[in-house]
């Protein structure tokens, strides 16, 4: 079947199987590899991505359903050459380390910030709550959203990258 | 020794940056951002599957419901009529190429596909290969299979009765599910202290089968090119050499034929050192298909088959004087080992390093001895940061300490500082024969108590008792034992435990260095890039490290076991060292003058006594690669390569303590603070270290209170997807605390001991000892792990706790 979405602000439009979830339509027809996969009971949140603004676990949608609407995945947080807040707060503060949860944390903290500009620890830790990471702790990743908090204006990525 | 209160829990403050306030200093140790940040914050990792190949099928394993049962027929007819499949597979197929079964990491056999029974539920019983992933998928339905069932054996104590289903009958001369009998320390001895001492303590601790779960599970890609004969994997493993040794032992294609590739791995923490059937199967289905095939594992696939941890049934012993010196321990543990006996243990370690079971205490005596045994479970076995079974070993020391302390109402901090090694008797060697390279445990243990105000506590916690309030204080020192080698005396299937690590300065001064270590997310190539900047001052920046490609990277056994940085960080310093000597000959070359009158700052020789007079490595790296007039015997470049066998393992230590508060009406347990200081030796990058302890401390809560992989009677897996399966989120763990003392290592080249499992062998203790603290109203001296609060209500009502 055709289906047509809207994907980090370009117009999509693909022949699908009836029964494709959101997380392949995106990972293998659209080659947008940063959302991942890690679970097959939608409790793990390595698939989180924003669909019209709101976290949504894209195991757990088919493509066909997010037909018309608005889909935002990590290759759409930086703004061109300028990264989001978030994504500098989660390399400030040491938010990842196999970066496999990663862009599921970091769009869940776009969208709370956006609907709550500083949300205390106990609100980031909630917001965070339906998705695992196993390698940080969780610490640094409050950390992390909380620098995001702190410096709502992104700078350019390329003063960040350095080593 | 130097003890420095950290401050990373205040993310205001930072350990001071050399980087940022001289901009020109090259920057070696440090916090410094990592280098692997930008791919991963913007969705450009490059994990298993996300590589897509030309041409690639889909490989989807069929799986056996049961836990024991013969295979009396599997009819693929159906499955191969379905028009994109291109090929099934099974164990018959198999039998035909001589690769139904492949050794296992412990000299047994494991099935790639049933042949003639399957022996745990789970295990693999065929393969599809088809045009994409769902095709696979449908397909196995398709595949009709019929079993006879057989009784399992389920409950390790059950496994050596007499009359117990023999699990393993295709091994010749196999009558029982015995797997080995190990043993260390002195049993008579032991025994001798244990008939004259005061006070003995027994109790039986068990460490129930967990699982490492990472968040990527296990794949495989395998493109076999028919024509040269090459085999290029590309895998999901943390040790790529070791597996591609292996892969040319069993798939009889010639070492230097294959390549393998760990591209970006999304945790591993043991769950990725094994070689599983799914990886063999990816390689037949591209031979047989000709198409480069990829296999990966769903969630239940990983948690039911891939390499389980722990298993450990222990009946730990204590003989202490009534003043509270411990004297001995002793203990005898049944090990269930699964199906097949597939962990990952050094050769002449069956039970790993258990025997450091000793822990951190001085004592005069010690024994244990371990038996392996069969069940109809998933085999496996070292994985989930344990450092080969310390984990195991800690958990029951630091358990029976507490039980003791229980006994003779002693304070279990006190009771720890009264039998601490002292500092003065490192280096130290324990009665089953380590030698602990060196040590300060008190100050950890008082810069812990310190932090999380110990006494106020105890004063706080008896206030709420008289209230009815359940609230517990749980401490465990734990010392650790990594970086195996040295390889005399360890090796995996017969592969000495070293590593590898080349290092090459290019014309311009920038460098690679290549490892044999392949990084799960812990960071490897900001801090491989920090050791060589500290050695050779050039900024990590300017330094590319290369890993997970063994066509591209020296031959090592791989990370896991805490083995990275003590292992291959020693590689890279002692090369690093080797390219600073040769640089010192070039530049005296270059500046007309002698080795020996010039001295080294960081990045630069210079004339002994006129400073402005000096080559740095970049200039010396152009003369090397330009036309200087080389002395005799130095080639014209600045490279280097050594293979570290480390002289002895390192042994990091740490003390931890947590705060928790049962609820009295449904038992749920709620960390309220959790307090670690830790030594590792030196710290290369702090934030990186931090962020390993935090990672280990959630998965020390996780196994204490919720992780569990359970079986019922039949042996069905319980624990088969993350609904059953339960790991900490952010709003069950704590903010953590740290803290720190630097005690390097003495033997090793930068005096580094690794860090990457020190919180999960020590944070389980300290957090079951907190529960079995707020229970103590109730009597309750001992509580298995999980604590979910079905068991802990159970314990409060006097009643045995229930399975999970
Ligand atoms: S893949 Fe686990 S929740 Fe979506
Ligand atoms: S960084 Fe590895 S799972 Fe979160």
């Amino acid at each position: 079947m055709q289906v047509s979405m809207t994907v980090n602000g370009t117009e999509v439009s693909r022949d699908v199987e009836p029964r494709q979830l959101l997380v392949h339509f995106l990972r293998e027809t659209l080659g947008l590899t940063g959302t991942h996969w890690g679970c097959d009971t939608s409790n793990c949140g390595t698939c989180v991505v924003l669909v019209d603004g709101v976290p949504v676990k894209s195991c757990t949608q088919l493509a066909a359903m997010t037909a018309g609407h608005e889909v935002r995945t990590v290759e759409g947080l930086a703004d061109g050459g300028t990264l989001d807040p978030v994504q500098q707060g989660f390399m400030e503060e040491h938010g990842l380390q196999c970066g496999f949860c990663t862009p599921g944390m970091m769009l869940t903290a776009r969208a709370l910030l956006d609907r709550q500009p500083h949300p205390d620890e106990t609100t980031i830790r909630e917001a965070i709550s339906g998705q695992i990471c196993r390698c940080t702790g969780y610490a640094t990743i409050v950390r992390s959203i909380q620098w995001a908090a702190a410096h709502p204006a992104a700078a350019p990525s390329d003063q960040e990258v350095r080593a | 020794m130097t003890t420095v209160q950290d401050r990373s829990a205040m993310p205001q403050e930072r350990e001071p940056n050399p980087a940022l306030s001289d901009p020109d200093r090259p920057i070696g140790y440090g916090r410094v951002q990592r280098k692997e940040d930008p791919r991963f914050i913007r969705g450009r990792g490059r994990y298993l599957d996300d590589i897509v190949l030309p041409g690639m099928l889909h490989g989807a394993i069929l799986r056996s419901p049961v836990a024991h049962a013969r295979l009396v027929s599997v009819d693929t007819t159906e499955a191969l009529a379905h028009p994109k499949v291109r090929a099934v597979v099974t164990g018959k197929d198999l039998e035909g190429l001589n690769l139904a079964w492949a050794p296992t990491l412990s000299a047994d056999v494991q099935a790639v596909l049933a042949t003639d029974k399957v022996r745990f539920q789970g295990q693999e019983v065929a393969f599809v290969v088809a045009d994409d992933r769902y095709a696979a998928r449908d397909a196995l339905e398709l595949i009709d299979v019929e079993y006879e069932d057989l009784p399992p054996v389920v409950d390790a104590r059950r496994a050596l009765d007499p009359g117990a289903p023999v699990i393993r009958d295709d091994k010749e001369g196999q009558t029982d599910n015995h797997v080995f009998d190990w043993e260390a320390g002195d049993a008579a001895a032991t025994d001798a202290v244990f008939a004259r001492a005061d006070v003995v303590v027994s109790e039986e601790v068990v460490y129930p089968r967990v699982h490492p779960a990472p968040m990527e599970t296990c794949g495989a890609i395998a493109d076999y090119e028919p024509v040269e004969g090459r085999l290029t994997l590309y895998e999901t493993s943390q040790a790529p050499h070791a597996h591609r040794t292996l892969f040319a032992m069993v798939a009889g294609i010639p070492e230097h034929k294959i390549r393998v590739i760990s591209p970006d791995i999304g945790g591993g923490f043991g769950n990725k050192v094994g070689i599983y059937p799914g990886y063999i199967l990816a390689v037949v289905g591209s031979i047989v298909t000709g198409r480069p095939v990829k296999w990966v594992e769903d969630r239940s696939e990983n948690l039911m088959s891939t390499s389980f941890a722990r298993d450990y049934i222990m009946r730990g012993e204590v003989a202490a004087t009534r003043e509270g010196k411990i004297l001995a321990v002793r203990t005898t543990v049944l090990a269930d080992h699964g199906a097949f006996n597939a962990t990952a243990q050094p050769t002449k370690y069956p039970a790993g390093f258990f025997s450091i079971f000793t822990g951190s205490y001085d004592l005069e005596a010690a024994h244990c001895s371990v038996t392996g045994v069969y069940t109809n479970k998933a085999p496996g076995g070292v994985a989930y940061a344990c450092s080969f079974r310390v984990t195991e070993a800690v958990y029951l020391v630091e358990r029976m300490v507490d039980v003791l302390a229980a006994e003779l109402a002693m304070d279990p901090a006190e009771l720890r500082l009264k039998n601490f090694i002292r500092p003065e008797q490192f280096p130290y060697r324990n009665k089953t024969g380590w030698e602990y390279d060196s040590g300060d445990y008190e100050p950890a243990m008082r810069m812990a108590m310190d932090r999380i105000g110990y006494a106020d506590l105890r004063r706080e916690q008896a206030e709420r008792r008289d209230r009815g309030e359940l609230m517990g204080i749980g401490v465990s020192f734990f010392t650790e034992t990594v970086g195996a080698g040295p390889r005399k005396h360890m090796d995996i299937v017969g592969l000495g435990m070293a590593d590898g690590a080349e290092v090459r300065v290019h014309p311009t001064g920038k460098a690679v260095v290549r490892l044999s270590v392949q990084t799960q997310g812990q960071g490897h190539e900001t801090t491989f890039a920090q050791i060589l900047a500290e050695e050779l001052g050039i900024p990590p920046e300017d330094i590319d490290v290369v890993h997970g490609d063994t066509d591209n990277t020296p031959f090592g056994l791989g990370t896991y076991g805490s083995r990275s940085t003590p292992v291959s960080g020693g590689a890279v310093a002692l090369a690093a060292r080797k390219v600073k000597d040769k640089a010192r000959l070039i530049a005296a070359a270059m500046l007309e003058t002698r080795p020996e009158d010039l001295e080294w700052e960081k990045g630069r020789w210079f004339v002994a006594g006129d400073p402005t007079v000096g080559k740095t490595i970049a200039e010396i790296a152009l003369g090397a690669h330009g036309t200087v007039a080389l002395p005799e015997g130095v080639d014209g470049n600045l490279d280097a390569e050594v293979t570290y066998d480390p002289p002895n393992l390192t042994f990091p230590f740490g003390a931890y303590i947590c705060v928790v508060d049962v609820d009295p009406g449904t038992g749920k347990v709620h960390v309220r603070r959790f307090v670690a200081v830790d030594d590792c030796g030196t710290r290369i990058n702090p934030m990186i270290v931090e962020g390993q302890i935090h990672g280990g401390l959630a998965d020390g809560v996780g196994m204490a209170l919720m992780e569990f992989i359970g079986f019922d009677e039949q042996g069905n897996c319980l624990g088969g997807s993350f609904m059953d399966y339960l790991i900490p989120t952010a709003v069950e763990v704590p903010d953590w605390e740290t803290g720190y003392t630097v005690t390097p290592s003495p033997h090793h080249p930068i005096g580094a001991k690794g860090i990457g499992e020190s919180a999960t062998v020590g944070s389980p203790p300290a957090v079951v000892n907190a529960v079995v603290d707020a229970l103590a109203p109730f009597g309750i001296r001992h509580m298995d792990m999980p604590c979910t609060p079905a068991r802990v209500w159970a314990a409060m009502q006097g009643r045995p706790t229930p399975p999970v």
